[in-house]
């Protein structure tokens, strides 16, 4: 018992120590700017002492814990090879459904504002990127780390479809999903024998070449100037502006209400959520048909598929295209939204951001995405209290996910046909 | 004649893997490709199923009285055309995959006809319906008779190793071959397995009458169950024949005992 107390106090002290080591460069200084030329230092040391302090006692109040409550405190519990979907699914799909509901309801509650209903649309943006990765990496086991170019292909597709050919977002959705899907055969086939490390690498270049032609290619894409006057999205031709730009009628009018900015926010909230859950539907149902299976299959073992008469090439080609046009899709959005795209928003960072969202959220897990897309978008903003240390927290956060649910959020794989369920159903009736 | 390898060579580099080796397998018989380590017995798998391309020779396998020369195809259309399937000496399941979906995934290309691309089965369409829940009864009789059926929802890779190895055939046998590569099948089995194993491979070989080609090293399995024996040393085959006359040949026990000393 004594060699263990002290073991205990020991591990608490080295990390209350490397606590310190960290804190002293990151908190124990701050700088000022109090109107002179330069910057004033400040030191806060009892600010160090504190975190020091609280590191070594929260690491013994752990290691206490753990060897209390061992049943309690299970590290890395989702370790094992695919555990598989048991009697929880009913509680997922319910969850699901409260999910959708909560989601259709949110611009409606009273603790809704015009800043919620916003962040919720760029969090449904996430989502659907998500779920467009979430084919290429969590399915087909791809990793690709130039996703964003697929965005940008799409975002850029629509604004210059609209400013050529004068197309509305609602003809021009396919057309910059379709163009993307192309943009992604087009990636696929110069990386169809690379996996994992390289596969990485050079979809990370095709990221960066997409994003440069687009800074580069001015006469096109206006270089860094970007294309502004992206048309808005319509409600079935009713424009939703103070006044429509050429005599028709405007939403406002057409309804008898009175026009208001926020309509347009509520409008494009439903937009996006409407894609999203096309494109979650979309998504499972590819799942379960001979492509989806392929596509895990081929995650699984590249070489027992082609024992097996599966045609990689194929299979890869169609995760990387489909793929591509979900993320396309979201993209198209994005410009209609932002009304002004430039090569800025789509920088590796972006790319980084969705496929955090694929490995936090549990690869390949369709719920898992959603909840890593919320906890990712929102954290940072509900962390604006925090100030300076908002990044910080966030990576500790993430930090802290990835100790404890080492496979994602949600971890779990549903099979895409069982048996038992079947048999069930026959029983019931 | 099912299948009929002929100067079969494979160099890799200065090494002469396989050297003018010419067999052939029926329908309806097991044949036993033995030898020692490195003989090259998994080479010659690996030109068959399309893994290595051969450096001189024709391997012929006919199907549906269509000959496809499997030298000039791809290793995937090998499996889906010429219908060869195979299992590897180091199992290659879908680990994270259940029992069930390993025997549907190997159903792919007609269920990918079936649903039209995935366009039928996107809209559900019922004759893509038909052709799913033929493939999960095909699946399920194929479950039932390696023993499997009450763990057709089980991740594949938690399954003990010997119903790994069970389950690797059944998967093979989706395809609906015609001929069906084995490479050490009782590798790691114990005495039981085997046994049953054994029972397997003579009933797929009695019921369905397809060929069945095997490596194998457990000498028990080899003479108990194969129709005919090529035996293979450094590259080179050394007999050819039933199991009862390889058994005796002089240069096979020479290979395998080495040379008695001649003081």
């Amino acid at each position: 018992m004594g060699t263990r107390v002290a073991a205990a106090l020991k591990d608490a002290a080295l990390a209350g120590f490397v606590a310190l080591v960290l804190a002293f460069p990151l908190v124990g200084f701050a700088t000022n700017d109090e109107g002179g030329p330069s910057l004033a230092i400040h030191t806060r040391f009892t600010w160090v002492l504190l975190g020091g302090a609280g590191v070594f006692a929260a690491r013994l109040v752990l290691t206490v814990l753990r060897a209390l409550l061992p049943h309690l405190v299970k590290v890395g519990r989702s370790n094992s090879p695919a555990r598989l979907a048991g009697p929880r699914r009913h509680g997922a799909r319910l969850f699901g459904a409260l999910l959708v509901a909560f989601a259709i309801a949110l611009p409606f509650l009273p603790f809704s504002s015009r800043y919620l209903v916003d962040l919720g649309t760029t969090v449904l943006i996430y989502i659907m990127l998500g779920w467009g990765l979430n084919v290429v990496v969590g399915l087909a086991g791809l990793l690709d780390l130039g996703y964003v170019a697929f965005y940008a292909v799409g975002a850029y597709s629509f604004a210059l479809i609209a400013r050529w050919y004068g197309l509305g977002f609602w003809e021009a959705l396919p057309l910059s999903g379709l163009l993307s899907a192309s943009f992604g055969v087009l990636l696929g086939f110069p990386v169809l024998r690379l996996r994992g490390d390289y596969l990485a690498i050079v979809t990370l270049g095709f990221g960066e070449i997409v994003r440069i032609v687009l800074l580069n290619w001015t006469d096109v894409t206006g270089g860094p100037n970007g294309i502004a006057g992206v048309p808005r999205p319509t409600f079935f031709g009713l424009v939703l502006l103070p006044r429509a730009p050429n005599g028709g009628a405007t939403f406002s009018q057409f309804f008898g209400l009175s026009f208001s900015p926020d309509q347009r926010i509520d409008f494009l909230y439903f937009v996006i959520l409407a894609l999203a859950l096309v494109t979650n539907a979309f998504s499972l149902r590819l799942r379960r048909l001979p492509i989806g299976r392929a596509w895990e299959a081929l995650r699984e073992d590249e070489i027992a598929c082609r024992a097996l008469g599966i045609d990689p090439t194929r299979v890869k080609l169609s995760a990387f295209a489909i793929g591509a046009m979900l993320g396309g899709f979201a993209g198209a959005f994005f410009a209609t939204r932002q009304g002004f795209i430039s090569p800025e928003s789509f920088t590796f960072q972006e790319s980084a951001t969705i496929l955090a969202i694929v490995v936090l959220g549990g690869m390949g897990s369709q719920m898992g995405v959603v909840l890593a897309a919320i906890l990712l978008v929102t954290f940072p903003e509900f962390g604006r209290a925090f100030a300076e240390f908002r990044m910080l927290l966030f990576g500790a956060a993430m930090v802290a996910i990835m100790v404890w649910r080492p496979r994602g959020l949600l971890a779990q794989r549903a099979p895409s046909v069982r048996l038992r369920a079947a048999a069930v159903a026959v029983e019931a009736t | 004649m099912l299948l009929e390898v002929e100067h079969l060579s494979i160099r890799f580099g200065g090494l002469l893997a396989v050297d003018d080796l010419s067999f052939a397998a029926e329908a309806g018989q097991i044949t036993a490709i033995i030898g020692p380590n490195g003989a090259g017995k998994t080479t010659v798998f690996n030109c068959l199923t399309g893994f290595y391309r051969p450096s001189v020779g024709r391997l012929a396998l006919e199907r549906d009285g269509v000959t496809h020369y499997l030298e000039r195809m791809d290793g995937y259309r090998i499996a889906r055309d010429a219908g060869l399937a195979r299992t590897f000496q180091n199992i290659r399941l879908f680990a994270g995959m259940t029992v069930l979906e390993n025997l549907v995934v190997a159903q792919h290309a007609p269920l990918m006809r079936a649903s039209a691309f995935s366009l039928a089965g996107l809209l559900g369409l019922p004759g893509y319906r038909r052709a799913e829940t033929h493939a999960i009864e095909k699946s399920c009789a194929w479950l039932d008779r390696i023993g499997l059926l009450a763990r057709a929802d089980d991740a594949a890779g938690n399954l003990p190793y010997g119903a790994q190895r069970r389950l690797e055939i059944a998967r093979a046998m989706c395809t609906d071959p015609a001929l069906l590569c084995l490479d050490e099948p009782a590798a790691g089995l114990n005495a039981r397995e085997t046994g049953e194993l054994m029972a397997l491979l003579r009933a797929i070989r009695d019921e369905t009458g397809i060929g069945i080609l095997l490596i194998e090293h457990d000498m028990r399995l080899v003479m108990g169950v194969s129709d005919r024996v090529v035996v293979l040393n450094y590259g080179q085959k050394i007999a050819d024949g039933p199991p009862d006359a390889v058994r005796h040949d002089a240069a096979v026990i020479k290979a395998y005992l080495g040379e008695e000393d001649a003081a």
